[in-house]
């Protein structure tokens, strides 16, 4: 039987990446995912990991790094958060477009300004129509172990896109708790090496990355999403063999305590941790009152989060993000998921955890009150930025 | 036997018969830049990748579906393929030593225009350059964004007229001087650097085949006349380019180990004007501005002059 082994969780993830053995890692600095990127340094100076460090003077340049080296064969890795994230921006719909297998942990963080490193979803948000298979991890062991899944899924010649799991900053990146490993033979069973579909190198002449006009661009584009759209079943799949191999399943969205539930509170990330223990305890308080976590975030899951909510009166969605004047963007998309459904529960949308502000049981027990009390058609709000002095 | 009548014998024993960069790309008539890829394509010969950024050559030579190279190609984006670069360089070194490729060394080339390597992409340069890898950069200087329609950049020459600096009453084009980028990546400590031009065919040739030779970082800059942006005849590219040279405008020297030296020699310097008024985008020049340039050409000129007689190799340093 495996140990439980107690570490940071940005060092697990970054163990867990070590166990995939990536061949090219780029990364730059930034809190809070930095500890991963060191630790993999660490490993690599130790001899324990046989890759190519390369310490790039941008985030511009690690997300760069990693294109050419996936063209070029390399099982490559990266790891950033906010404004680092955005410093990306130019080249994630690169990776996608090129259909490379790149995989990233994102130590989630607020966007400047004002300047802040704590935890939110604002980073990824700004990143969300960039082509990336994105997953959320609410603990740490579900950031080791979708870590190794990622590359298995992003490799996957049916997806080949890119991959990004987010992991809350602070509130995951630095915690410490006890988790599990696969051995090294694990997971080189289940992972098997990364085999490019196409690769420069002048055994196999071909150019990558070319010009597209008007009459093929949009082929590429849908291409890309089927395989987005399609990568789905990969991912249920890859989720379903990790279960029968690790005894611990994944799904699209988890549910927790909702049969028999009147309201459902809807999170994604680590706020699902706390969640749960607010839900026990309204549960014992007799309040008819459950939990449903978002893992996959992109591609959206449509009718899983369907099935979740079905007999529910009304959801409460909690985003850690704005998309200003607009919404939470969770919430629009729970909201477009159910608008042509027969039951559609009410939805209240709140937009909460803003740069690193603790979401505490009673928030969640206030915010489930709220849901309720909450009736169809009659609702007031788009949604409300919640717990904020003066309002 | 003239080497010109007997060409045919001649050229494959100086220039690898082979072609990389092919016909049926769209560059403009006369484009020197899409001569010169095509003579380094030919000194790297196959085993090299090309990481192209954003610039004209990327946009003529890669028309989903057709492609004119021959070489292993990528195309990121604009700022990056000195960072791009840098990643296959680590790639093909750790899949080599894996076993995942074939044991042979393959060089990683990053090529770029001006905008993308004095500009926008100077980080991503400095960074891979300050690394180390394993990575020739060839800078494509046409002195200006041409792709996008002729705009200033920081390699455009004082005086030029562009698009966002153009000349008019109130302006006598660009009123900076340009950027000295060569100089810049000597200051990096990169063991060999060089200035070429496709008007001397056979010395950029040899430059590129010194350069794929070191074991880490070099850097080639390339003067690339662009008739297009240039505004002079296309017909004129070759001779531009020489002239280029013959006023001391873009003198042609290498720098190997810090040792400086000028392969291409002229024992007197033409006036610059001779070079200047075959294009239009010097046409607005007064004689004064005329005049100052000359003086700035002569005094950079002979700043390089001292470096060749003075500076030492880094061997000789030593002790
Ligand atoms: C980030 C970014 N900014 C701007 C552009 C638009 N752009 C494409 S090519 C180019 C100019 C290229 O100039 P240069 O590097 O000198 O190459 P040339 O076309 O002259 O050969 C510009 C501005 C871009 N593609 N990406
Ligand atoms: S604009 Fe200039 S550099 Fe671009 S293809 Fe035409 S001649 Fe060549
Ligand atoms: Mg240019």
């Amino acid at each position: 039987m495996a140990k439980r082994v107690g570490m940071e969780i940005a060092l697990a993830a970054a163990e867990a990446v070590a166990l995939c053995k990536p061949d090219v890692v780029a990364a730059y600095p930034i809190t809070p995912n930095t500890h991963i990127p060191e630790h993999l340094s660490d490993l690599v100076a130790e001899g324990k990991l046989d890759a190519e460090f390369i310490c790039v003077e941008s985030e511009h340049s690690a997300l760069s790094a990693c294109i050419g080296a996936s063209a070029a064969g390399a099982r490559a890795f990266t790891a950033t958060s906010s404004q680092g994230l955005l410093y990306m921006g130019e080249v994630m719909p690169v990776v996608s477009g090129m259909r490379l297998p790149v995989v990233m942990a994102i130590g989630n963080r607020a966007l400047s300004a004002p300047i802040n490193i704590w935890n939110d979803h604002s980073d990824i948000m700004s990143q969300r129509d960039m082509g990336w298979i994105s997953i959320f991890a609410s603990n740490g062991q579900e950031v080791v172990d979708m870590m190794i899944q990622a590359f298995k899924i992003a490799e996957d010649r049916e997806v080949m896109l890119p991959i990004n799991v987010n992991l809350d900053g602070f509130q995951l990146t630095h915690v410490v708790e006890a988790m599990l490993f696969p051995s090294q033979k694990e997971v080189e069973k289940f992972l098997p090496d990364y085999k490019p579909f196409a690769q420069v190198h002048p055994d196999s002449v071909v150019s990558m990355g070319t010009l597209g006009l008007p009459e093929y661009y949009a082929e590429s584009l849908k291409a890309r999403d089927e395989a987005m759209k399609g990568s789905k079943k990969v991912i249920v799949r890859t989720w379903k063999e990790w279960e029968k191999i690790f005894g611990r399943l994944y799904e699209p969205v988890m549910k927790y305590r909702t049969e028999g539930a009147e309201a459902l509170l809807v999170t994604m990330g680590s706020m699902g941790e706390t969640a749960e223990a607010a839900i026990d305890e309204m549960r014992s308080k007799g309040m008819p009152v459950g939990l449903v976590k978002l893992v996959l975030w992109r591609p959206f899951p449509f009718e899983e989060i369907r099935a979740a909510v079905k007999g529910c009166r009304s959801l409460v969605v909690m985003d850690r993000a704005v998309s200003f004047g607009a919404c939470g963007p969770v919430a629009a998309e729970v909201r477009s998921a159910l608008y042509d459904q027969p039951d559609a529960p009410a939805i209240v949308s709140e937009i909460i955890g803003l740069g690193g502000r603790d979401v505490l049981v009673q928030d969640f027990v206030a915010l489930a009150e709220k849901g309720l009390k909450a009736k169809k058609g009659k609702q007031t709000e788009e949604y409300e930025i919640y717990g904020v002095r003066g309002s | 036997m003239s080497i010109v009548a007997n060409f045919d014998l001649y050229a494959p024993r100086l220039v690898n018969k082979e072609e990389y960069f092919v016909h049926g790309h769209r560059a403009c008539q006369g484009c020197a830049e899409a001569l010169a890829i095509r003579l380094m394509c030919k000194a790297l010969g196959k085993d090299a990748v090309i990481i192209n950024a954003t610039g004209c050559m990327e946009v003529v030579s890669s028309l989903y579906p057709t492609t004119a190279w021959k070489l292993p190609w990528l195309h990121v984006a604009f700022p990056n393929s000195a960072a791009a670069g840098s990643g296959v360089s680590a790639a093909l070194k750790v899949l080599r030593r894996k076993g995942k490729i074939s044991d042979r060394p393959v060089k990683a080339v990053s090529i770029g225009g001006d905008g993308g390597t004095f500009d926008i992409g100077l980080q991503a340069l400095s960074g891979a350059m300050e690394r180390g890898h394993d990575l020739l950069y060839v800078c494509f200087d046409n002195e200006a964004y041409m792709n996008t329609g002729i705009q200033r950049s920081g390699a455009t020459p004082f005086g030029a007229s562009t698009t966002t600096h153009p000349a008019g009453p109130a302006s006598t084009g660009k009123s900076a001087w340009k950027k000295n980028l060569t100089e810049i990546m000597i200051a990096h400590n990169v063991p060999y650097v060089a200035t070429a031009c496709p008007s001397y065919p056979i010395d950029f040739i040899r430059k590129v085949e010194k350069a794929k030779k070191v074991k880490g970082p070099a850097f080639i800059h390339v003067l690339a006349v662009c008739p297009t942006g240039w505004r002079c005849a296309s017909e004129k590219a070759i001779s531009m380019g020489r002239l280029a040279s013959e006023t001391g405008v873009f003198p042609i020297y290498e720098v190997v180990d810090g040792k400086y030296s000028l392969t291409i020699k002229h024992d007197k310097l033409r006036p610059v004007a001779d070079y200047l008024k075959l294009q239009g985008r010097f046409r607005h020049l007064s004689p004064d501005m005329v005049k100052q340039v000359q003086e700035r050409v002569v005094q950079e000129y002979n700043k390089l002059l001292d470096k060749v007689d003075n500076l030492h190799a880094w061997s000789e340093l030593k002790g």
